[in-house]
């Protein structure tokens, strides 16, 4: 028979016939893996998650030009850049001075699905327009007119051609829009009405998007963008990407954190069954001693129990870790988990690293034991 | 050349002399019983001469080298290849089978070999306990695993410390019967023992007292049988 045939039923006999105790370890080996590759995959995933949920606070990037007019045409050249899925909204721009009563004010044409995803943080009192001749006014506009959802006003344009008389036209208002911004000073309408208001042919000024990436992966797609259509300038609104990237930072710093101390309660765990699994045993790595076993024999055989551990317990981890992140995600984020395979044989090898450390000194001390003692007593 | 000499050998804890220059001779192929009370060392030198302990002072020659000043890991190379053991407690490893127990020589030594453990059990009359469990053999049966184990690899001597102190007289009896036939076969033994029935069977007995070896008897009249003292 092989001598490696000898060790394998030698040291699965002895895990198996010590049921009770090493179960325990298996359970702590266990529940180690479980968090190490649960919290893993959260780590990995939770930019992917989170940046969905920061794409709440609105845009996170910019577009501008240096002529002044953006054409419909280079916005579309460069959102083709970015890949659709992680577009979440895009608001182009264009702002006119018009009069109400008067008095000028900022009107802004927009589109409104796409305002809306840009910025869901926009409160609206009454509904968004969707049909032309329908238009949303700031908290403070209203306050001026004293305007309500549903009530009929006029705006006023005064086209730049002195000669001209000014172009009229009558709107709905369907909500108010409420902010805490300076967009409480302006009304919103659709680029159609406000071809029709001004008479002119709209660019858009400037044009606002929503992007779900991280601060380095907008970094990049902003640059390509620079690169591909010159005519316009993407920037990030650092004040969004820079606070999107503390957050991130610190969530992913408490995983590991939390990773680090339950590794240790792990080791702390296996260490002090190992040690008591030698204290036990004290008599039979007497008697391997006295049988000829040297050191280098016992520390095998009982490294050989604690990576079979390891192993078994890794596996076992990584399983319960998937179910575990799986569960967090959808009750935290909603959403489900991306499976990522490599971090099977990962989280095995960690769990054998870390049971192989937690062995050391128990297994220290079996070699330790000096038979002629341990043979004699009762 | 003697098999073994213990020359001045000297066993010193703290002031208690445990062994206090002991003198003894084995020649190859000699069954030697070694007596004495309780406390009188004899276990001190069996651990000594099984590589298990090593001395205060003195000379162990075994096979003519010296193996008083030799390391750990020397000493366990010299019981895995020259030194049979057998215990008082029996001593087996309890998540193991009879046959698993007598491999486990065999695996440390060389290479384990099932056929030959098999065929080591059936000498001490347990083939058809091979897959048993040591829970679920008598203390006997235990011991005579613990026979088969000693023997398996074909020692230079073997060293029984109270070999039968925890056995009934049956079971006494196999065991020196099995003791018998390995002196018949070659085979050097040293048995310590408390029973002077079991001392008797050898061929000479040293009476240890106080660390010192007090004195020897030759059996005149060696038969490697027991003759039970039997009452009427
Ligand atoms: N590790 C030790 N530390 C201190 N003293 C020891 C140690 N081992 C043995 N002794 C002492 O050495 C002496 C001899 O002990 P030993 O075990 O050799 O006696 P023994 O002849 O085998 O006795 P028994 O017949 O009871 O087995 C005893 O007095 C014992 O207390
Ligand atoms: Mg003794």
């Amino acid at each position: 028979m092989k001598k490696r045939k000898m060790y394998i039923r030698m040291i699965t006999a002895s895990l198996l016939r010590r049921r009770t105790r090493m179960i325990i370890a298996l359970l702590a080996i266990t529940i180690g893996a479980m968090i190490l590759s649960g919290l893993v995959t959260i780590y990995i995933d939770v930019p992917r998650q989170m940046g969905a949920q920061f794409r709440n606070y609105g845009a996170n990037m910019i577009f501008t030009s240096a002529e002044g007019d953006i054409s419909p045409e280079d916005v579309r050249t460069a959102v083709s850049v970015i890949p659709s899925e992680k577009l979440v909204g895009l608001a182009p721009y264009r702002y006119e001075t018009v009069r109400i009563n008067d008095r000028p004010v900022m009107a802004a044409a927009t589109d409104m699905e796409g305002a809306k995803a840009a910025s869901p943080f926009w409160a609206v009192d009454g509904e968004w327009p969707e049909e032309g001749g329908q238009i949303m006014i700031g908290k403070n506009v209203a306050a001026t007119y004293n305007l309500k959802p549903g009530k009929k006003m006029t705006c006023s344009y005064l086209p730049e051609q002195e000669d001209v008389m000014d172009n009229y036209m009558d709107f709905t208002v369907t909500g108010i829009l409420d902010t805490g911004g300076k967009e409480e000073d302006y009304v919103y309408m659709s680029f159609e009405d406000m071809e029709e208001l001004t008479g002119e042919s709209t660019a858009y000024d400037i044009c606002e998007l929503s992007v779900s990436a991280a601060a380095d992966e907008l970094e990049t797609i902003s640059q390509t963008i620079n690169s591909s259509a010159p005519s316009l300038t993407a920037r990030l609104i650092k004040r969004v990407t820079q606070s999107e990237t503390t957050v991130l930072s610190k969530l992913q710093a408490l995983v590991l954190l939390v990773t680090v101390v339950v590794l240790a309660l792990t080791m702390i765990c296996v260490g002090t069954t190992m040690t008591a699994v030698v204290a036990e045993r004290r008599k039979e790595i007497g008697l391997r001693k006295a049988l000829g076993a040297g050191n280098a024999s016992i520390v095998g055989e009982f490294m050989g129990e604690g990576m079979i551990l390891g192993a078994a317990g890794g596996l076992l981890g990584s399983v319960f870790g998937f179910i575990f992140a799986q569960s967090v995600s959808m009750n935290v984020f909603n959403s489900s988990i991306i499976l990522m395979p490599w971090l099977v044989p990962v989280t095995i090898a960690a769990s054998i690293l870390v049971t192989g450390l937690a062995c050391l000194i128990p297994i220290k001390s079996a070699t330790k034991v000096d038979p002629a003692l341990v043979l004699k007593g009762e | 050349m003697s098999l073994l000499e213990l020359k001045n050998v000297s066993k010193i804890y703290g002031d208690l002399h445990a062994l206090d220059h002991v003198n003894i001779k084995v020649e190859k192929g000699e069954w030697l019983a070694i007596m004495g009370p309780s406390g009188s060392g004899k276990s001190t030198m069996m651990n000594i001469i099984g590589a298990l302990d090593k001395a205060t002072e003195g000379e162990i020659l075994l096979d003519g080298e010296d193996i008083a000043k030799k390391s750990a890991a020397a000493l366990t190379d010299i019981r895995r290849d020259k030194i049979g053991l057998i215990f008082q407690q029996f001593h087996l490893v309890s998540y193991l089978t009879a046959v698993e127990n007598v491999m486990l020589a065999q695996y440390y030594h060389s290479l384990p070999d099932e056929k030959e453990a098999l065929e080591a059990l059936d000498r001490v009359g347990l083939a058809g306990r091979a897959k048993h469990y040591p829970s679920q053999l008598s203390g006997g049966e235990q011991q005579r695993v613990c026979v088969a184990r000693a023997l398996i690899n074909y020692p230079e001597i073997i060293l029984a410390d109270e070999p039968t102190g925890n056995l009934d007289e049956a079971n006494e009896e196999i065991v020196v019967e099995m003791f018998n036939k390995l002196h018949n076969e070659g085979t050097t033994l040293v048995v310590v023992t408390h029973n002077p029935e079991v001392a008797e069977v050898a061929q000479r007995t040293i009476v240890l007292r106080n660390g010192r070896v007090d004195h020897e008897t030759v059996n005149e009249n060696f038969t490697g049988k027991i003759k039970h003292i039997t009452l009427m």
